[in-house]
């Protein structure tokens, strides 16, 4: 999130579309009953389905699944024809003025350097043009046909209202007065927040559904304001902290990238990562990329890492693919090319696309590692169920060892929630039986395999012996001594040059900022983005004061958020180009002649007055946010509606190109699409509020509260089918089947897409063989293996299904 | 909370003991703003954790109402209506559903057992398990249909309100869990000042007969609901419109049990009065007699 | 009870009318006892200040789930009563002459009350009110007997289920108490059901016509005869007994 929970409640208009907040995070969705309550806010709910969030809205739209950036292109388009735009903001903070290189061209659903055989664009076209001086080149009139702002507005043209009904299904009217909601608040003292979640990033155009969103909330002016934002609402507790600390196979703690195979030493990475600043006096706070980088090694190898080994750059591992997803490895189990797995808290069996698929990659493992609190789906996977997993164990070789970690209520630490917070927590209770922490696990499996490498060496051990591992007991880091090293310390004392009487740093002491960070290997951080969680003044993450000033939504003394404790991102946005507030009801941070002062930490320099004409989102080259993204995604600077890969209608918009041109599917996976022909239904997968993922079923409570599986169906299909609430039906993909109960509902209408109607089937997931609830089919045994372009999360939310009634129950007999 | 906090009883089933009236008592409530209530089932969750109670796993049968209905492990349970408005809008409306607390409560006027359901003064009705008997009365008193009874223990159970948690100055367990404050907990007067702030809120959004359920046929509820279209509370699952305890009830428990009891004492005085006046009706010789007479007549034939 | 006091007849023995056989005796005594536990335990949840009459029962509970099960054998041991007694409860002409003059029935003038036959119109009353009003409470206690017919039907219908069986059982109390009353009332007539016969006098007095048709159909027994049947002596000893 660029905002926080909390400041929902400033919000005006809250879009919630490509999620559904009542349902998966009741929780955070207090703060939108308080918006409605107390600041007269309009809920508009966008979805495939009457969610639980529609149950609140005051409008409701319907929209076929993986049609979004039709409809948020229409919107677009509304903005600039009716001039609903917040003018200053767009052309004082945004690139709308940057113009654009003329070999940059977008037609008939590609963009310029497209390259069939590798699926995949040469980008060099989609940049600025650079002047003399090396700055990009402006329009401040937005008026030269190559500035951002005109190429949009072309890029945009063709999505009238119209032809967004025909793509989308979404009626026309109620489309317009979703565009009228959001247009409302283009003026400076009204703000716009938009919610999302899976329902946008399980998709094959994931990533650009998010930022067709992004574009419309900076042509509002709603980013960087109180009751504004993109605001992204994460799937687990701490799937924040997940990425925050690296944990993809791409990226390093702190958003660092992992080098790559082309990186062949410290210099040439380095290099591409300099980013110079694009206009004159421009922050791009990217420019300090090496001091993260340097006390990032300082902290992984300490003392081994040095100015003549370049910190250790070697001891990384170098990426030979763009990154080792989920789909990769399930692709690369079934080569056999890999043939050991970890799974550290979770559950692929159920929660990779095409479950069949992925039954036989795990059969076809030497080893299965399984460290989880419950008994897994996935650490079963050989079990035979009868039907719901229908498992021959003679035929699996795969050894599978079971960790017993502890739950999240019986270990100490910090999770870090979708606003950013780090929420220090203590153990409710001691871990059952011999369950240990991960931490524990994690440290016992490293002295092991460290013992092994000292004892019989190795081609390259260097990295693993040289691991800095300065923990009090070896075998059990404390939290806290983890936390303090990922906050960060100082190794060498540090003179000030001023007065070398005294020291800058003194070695030892806990850092207060990544400001303090160096790059001459005299800090130490595991993660620059978390330095300041745990100073010298102690655990900031336990903070627990709702002292809130103004009651501005920010309550600065309540644990702790990244980046130093600022709450809403790009804050300095909040005020106009003089640094005072656009509005005084959502003032944030003003500049008063000296400083930036206000409720929030300035996202910016604390002292560098609007005179200087700095953007407001210092952490770009250009200083100011981006509609045209230059060539930072892998499928266009522009967002384009294609259709998903599996979807029951041609792509209206660029019928050549039917599906994301650079979407990654393997060529398996591509033989196993489905046809419309065959499987006419749209279907979705989606998560309901009485349960979590896969876990819950284990419990009573929640098994009782929705007990078992079901997908949803119209009261229309269900006509056309036979089918009555509470009858069985089978669910087929091309894929495979699942049978379950139906649930005939109003809240899912056939939806009119350019004459005709397309059925959704909604399908809940919780379900699988383990646990306390009605054993169930994984739902993910439907949905094909397709990535998205840029992140390669699976497409969830959009494939195609055939269903029929049944009249028997599956069958849980072992059918060995 | 201080004084709703007390335990004084204001009345207590099958008795005629009087109740405590020198401490000043403050009623209490529970409000439920169905219109910010998102179906979460939160509350159900917290009520089953609070009074360790596990409802059954049963089935889906097609529909988002699960258990099914209430019984003695669910005291409290989100009841969920698709409802297609005249404008052909589609609403869902979702209502908890639970015992109401009322002020004149049916269930407490049927029961038999003294002090099986007592009423305290801050207004909660709540059940004392160790007095029930298993009567089943008490269902038959209530308008709203909750009280249910165990097949473990031939118990009546039902929503305590918390009374656990009221009483030392917590809210109950489901207001608490609740995420999106759609319930609320506090005293009577200040829940009705926040639902008017609620309606209000609703007429301006189209919702012109927003109102507060507080059914006066009970004599008002400890648990009220902010509905959106409080002309039709049915519409929310069938939610009464205009409760109140059922005639045959109070007739049961009103007039007839105090007319019975009358008539049997009329019927004891009056026999033993007659006995007194009229005197017994005794055989005298003259019909020993005159039966004599006969056996002979028929033993000479 | 008064015990009855036999009159000496003339010749100092008294006359005997045998009215109840020993197997219908038990079967009012058994229909009475669990009417009255029934009246007991029901009453007891019927108002709160008979609440104590629990006790009696081992408490609430036990009284709760013993009161339905007295129900069904009363029902049953009532309908063997009545497959007995129905058709001896026949109403008739005399029955009306008699209620007409229900005011000499209470105050013991026999003499203005027509002759009757086995039964007057009160104890018709009595059988036939009971026949309707137990029928009425087992089939109305069937559906508020929750633990095993409770799921059959819904509130409303337990709720006049409820106030019938209620309505019904204060009415067969009330009609109990007058038959009791009567039975105190009228002298001579526990001997009836206690000992299965009535002295010649009472039959004459209130059931004349029934003493007429037991007379010329069966006989009367006098004291000693009785004795003798009862009382078979060895034939060598026995003397016979004296007219």
């Amino acid at each position: 999130m660029t905002n926080t929970w909390m400041d929902i409640k400033s919000a005006d208009v809250i879009v919630i579309m490509g999620g559904n907040a009542a349902e998966a995070h009741p929780c955070g969705f207090k703060w939108v009953t308080e918006a409605k309550a107390h600041n007269n806010a309009k809920l508009v709910v966008v979805d495939p389905r009457f969610t639980r969030s529609a149950a609140l809205a005051d409008y409701y739209c319907p929209i076929r699944q993986g049609t979004d950036i039709a409809f948020l292109s229409g919107v677009i388009n509304y903005l600039l024809q009716n001039d609903k735009l917040q003018h200053e903001y767009v052309k004082a903070f945004t690139n709308a003025t940057f113009l654009l290189k003329d070999d940059y061209t977008y037609s008939e659903g590609l963009f310029s350097g497209y390259d069939e055989e590798k699926r995949d664009y040469d980008k060099s076209s989609w940049d600025y043009q650079f002047g003399p001086d090396g700055f990009a080149m402006v329009d401040p009139t937005m008026q030269d046909p190559r500035c951002v702002f005109q190429v949009l507005k072309a890029h945009v043209a063709q999505y009238t209202p119209e032809f967004v009904e025909r793509i989308t299904g979404s009626p026309k009217d109620k489309f317009l007065k979703v565009c009228e909601y959001m247009a409302s608040t283009s003026t400076p003292d009204r703000s716009m927040t938009s919610m999302y979640a899976l329902g946008w990033t399980h998709h094959s155009s994931g990533a650009q559904n998010i930022r067709t969103m992004a574009i419309i909330q900076l042509l509002l002016g709603n980013i960087g304001t109180r009751g504004g934002g993109m605001n992204a609402l994460r799937g687990h507790s701490n799937i924040q902290g997940l990425t925050d600390l690296g944990l993809l196979s791409n990226t390093m703690p702190g958003y660092l990238s992992l080098p790559t195979e082309k990186d062949i030493d410290y210099k040439t990475y380095i290099s591409k990562k300099l980013f110079k600043p694009q206009r004159p006096g421009q922050t791009s706070y990217w420019q300090n990329y090496g001091k993260f980088f340097v006390s990032l090694q300082m902290a992984f190898f300490g003392k081994a890492a040095t100015a003549e080994n370049n910190y250790a750059y070697d001891y990384l591992p170098k990426l030979d693919v763009i990154q080792y997803d989920l789909i990769r490895a399930i692709e690369l189990m079934n080569q056999d090319k890999m043939t050991g797995y970890i799974c550290q808290g979770f559950n692929p069996l159920m929660s990779a696309p095409d479950k069949n698929k992925t039954h036989a990659g795990l059969s076809k493992l030497k080893f299965l590692v399984v460290m989880d609190p419950l008994q897994t789906e996935t650490a079963r996977f050989w079990e035979n169920h009868g039907e719901f997993n229908d498992s021959d164990p003679k035929a699996i070789q795969t050894e599978v060892f079971e960790l017993p970690t502890t739950c999240f209520a019986e270990d100490e630490g910090s999770l870090t929630n979708s606003t950013r917070w780090l929420q220090w927590h203590t153990p409710a209770q001691d871990p059952p039986y011999e369950a240990k922490s991960d931490i524990d696990i994690m440290s016992a499996i490293y002295l092991r395999l460290k013992a092994l490498y000292e004892k019989e060496g190795g081609a390259f051990p260097d990295a693993l012996l040289n691991l800095t591992w300065p923990y009090q007991v070896a075998h059990s880091p404390t939290p806290d001594e983890i936390a303090k090293e990922v906050n960060g310390y100082v190794v060498d004392n540090v003179p000030d040059p001023t007065d070398p009487t005294k020291m800058l740093l003194t070695a030892g002491k806990q850092l207060d900022t990544f400001a303090q960070l160096r790059d001459d290997g005299t800090t130490a951080s595991g993660c620059w983005i978390y330095s300041g969680s745990y100073t010298e003044a102690g655990n900031m993450m336990a903070r627990r004061s709702t002292s809130d000033p103004g009651e501005a939504g920010i309550a600065p003394k309540w644990a702790w958020a990244w980046p130093v404790n600022r709450r809403i991102l790009y804050n300095r946005a909040s005020a106009d180009v003089k640094g005072k507030a656009w509005s005084e009801k959502k003032k944030l941070i003003e500049w008063n002649g000296k400083a930036w002062v206000g409720f929030d930490v300035p996202d910016y320099g604390p002292n560098v007055p609007p005179q200087k004409s700095v953007g407001p989102f210092i952490l770009t080259e250009e200083g100011v946010g981006r509609i045209f993204t230059k060539a930072l995604m892998r499928d266009g600077p522009l967002p384009v509606h294609y259709e998903p890969f599996e979807s029951p209608r041609i792509n209206l918009n660029s019928p050549k190109i039917q599906g994301n041109p650079a979407g990654r599917i393997f060529k398996d996976d591509l033989a196993k699409l489905g046809k419309a022909k065959d499987f006419p239904y749209a279907a979705t997968t989606y998560r309901l509020t009485e349960h979590f993922h896969f876990w819950t079923k284990h419990a009573k409570i929640n098994s009782a509260l929705q007990p078992q599986q079901f997908v949803e169906i119209s009261e229309q299909l269900a006509q056309e089918k036979g089918v009555v609430g509470g009858d069985w039906v089978r669910v087929w993909s091309s894929r495979g089947q699942i049978k379950a109960k139906a649930v005939v509902t109003k809240r899912i209408k056939p939806l009119i897409c350019d004459g005709s109607p397309v059925h959704v089937v909604g399908i809940p997931i919780h379900w699988g063989f383990m646990g306390v609830a009605h054993k169930g089919f994984a739902a993910n045994t439907l949905g094909p293996a397709v990535g998205d372009a840029n992140t390669d999360t699976p497409e969830f939310k959009a494939f195609l299904v055939n269903l029929e009634r049944i009249t028997d129950a599956p069958s849980d007999a072992a059918t060995v | 909370m201080a004084d709703y906090q007390s335990l004084d009883i204001r009345r207590r089933s099958a008795s005629t003991d009087s109740s405590p009236d020198v401490r000043g008592a403050i009623e209490v409530a529970k409000l439920i703003d169905v219109s910010k209530c998102i179906g979460c089932k939160a509350c159900q969750a917290a009520c089953m954790e609070w009074n360790d109670l596990r409802s059954p796993i049963g089935d889906n049968i097609g529909v988002y109402t699960n258990p099914q209905d209430l019984d003695p492990n669910t005291w409290t349970l989100m009841r969920f209506t698709e409802y297609e408005n005249p404008d052909g809008n589609l609403e869902w409306l979702i209502r908890k559903d639970g015992c109401m607390h009322c002020s004149d409560p049916g269930c407490l006027k049927a029961c038999p057992s003294p002090g099986a359901i007592v009423q305290y003064q801050n207004g909660i009705v709540d059940f004392i398990s160790e007095n029930c008997i298993g009567c089943t009365y008490c269902v038959k008193g209530c308008p709203f249909n909750i009280p249910r009874i165990s097949s473990v223990d031939r118990k009546a159970y039902k929503c305590t309100l918390c009374v656990d948690r009221v009483s030392v100055g917590q809210a109950p367990a489901c207001a608490k869990s609740c995420p999106t404050q759609a319930i609320v907990f506090g005293t009577k007067a200040d829940m009705i000042a926040h639902a008017d702030e609620r309606i209000i809120d609703l007429k301006t959004r189209g919702f012109t007969n927003a109102g507060l359920y507080d059914p006066p046929g009970v004599g008002g509820t400890h648990v009220m609901y902010v509905l959106h279209h409080a002309d039709s509370p049915q519409l929310y699952a069938n939610l009464p419109k205009d409760p109140k305890i059922s005639t045959l009830v109070a007739i049961w428990k009103g007039g007839l049990k105090v007319a019975g009891l009358g008539l049997m004492a009329a019927a004891a005085v009056g026999s033993f009065f007659h006995y007194v006046a009229k005197g017994p009706d005794e055989v005298d010789d003259h019909d020993e007699m005159a039966a004599e007479r006969m056996k002979e007549e028929s033993d000479r034939s | 009870m008064t015990r009855d006091v036999p009159h000496t007849t003339s010749d100092g023995g008294l006359t005997y009318v045998s009215r109840y056989t020993t197997v219908q005796r038990i079967n009012h005594w058994v229909t009475a006892a669990l009417f009255t536990m029934l009246t007991l335990s029901g009453l007891s949840l019927f108002h709160p200040s008979l609440f104590f009459l629990t006790g009696l029962f081992g408490g609430g509970p036990s009284t709760r789930a013993i009161h339905p099960w007295f129900g069904v054998v009363l029902f049953l041991s009532f309908l063997m009563l009545f497959f007995r007694f129905w058709s001896l409860n026949l109403p008739n002409r005399d029955d009306i002459e008699w209620s007409k003059r229900i005011g000499d029935v209470v105050s013991n003038r026999h003499d203005r009350l027509p002759e009757l036959g086995k039964y007057n119109a009160g104890q018709k009353i009595v059988f036939w009110g009971q026949s309707i009003l137990i029928t009425c409470m087992f089939l109305s206690g069937l559906v508020i007997w929750d633990q095993y017919f409770g799921t059959y039907t819904s509130i409303e219908p337990k709720r006049v289920a409820l106030l019938i069986h209620s309505l019904a059982a204060l009415c067969a109390i009330l009609i109990i108490f007058v038959h009791v009353y009567a039975g105190i009332w009228i002298k001579g007539t526990g001997r009836a059901m206690m000992r299965g016969n009535v002295t010649g006098g009472w039959a004459y007095r209130h059931h004349r016509k029934w003493l007429r048709k037991e007379a010329a159909a069966h006989g009367i027994a006098s004291e000693a005869e009785i004795y003798a049947a009862h009382h078979p002596a060895p034939a060598t000893k026995a003397e016979p007994p004296a007219k």
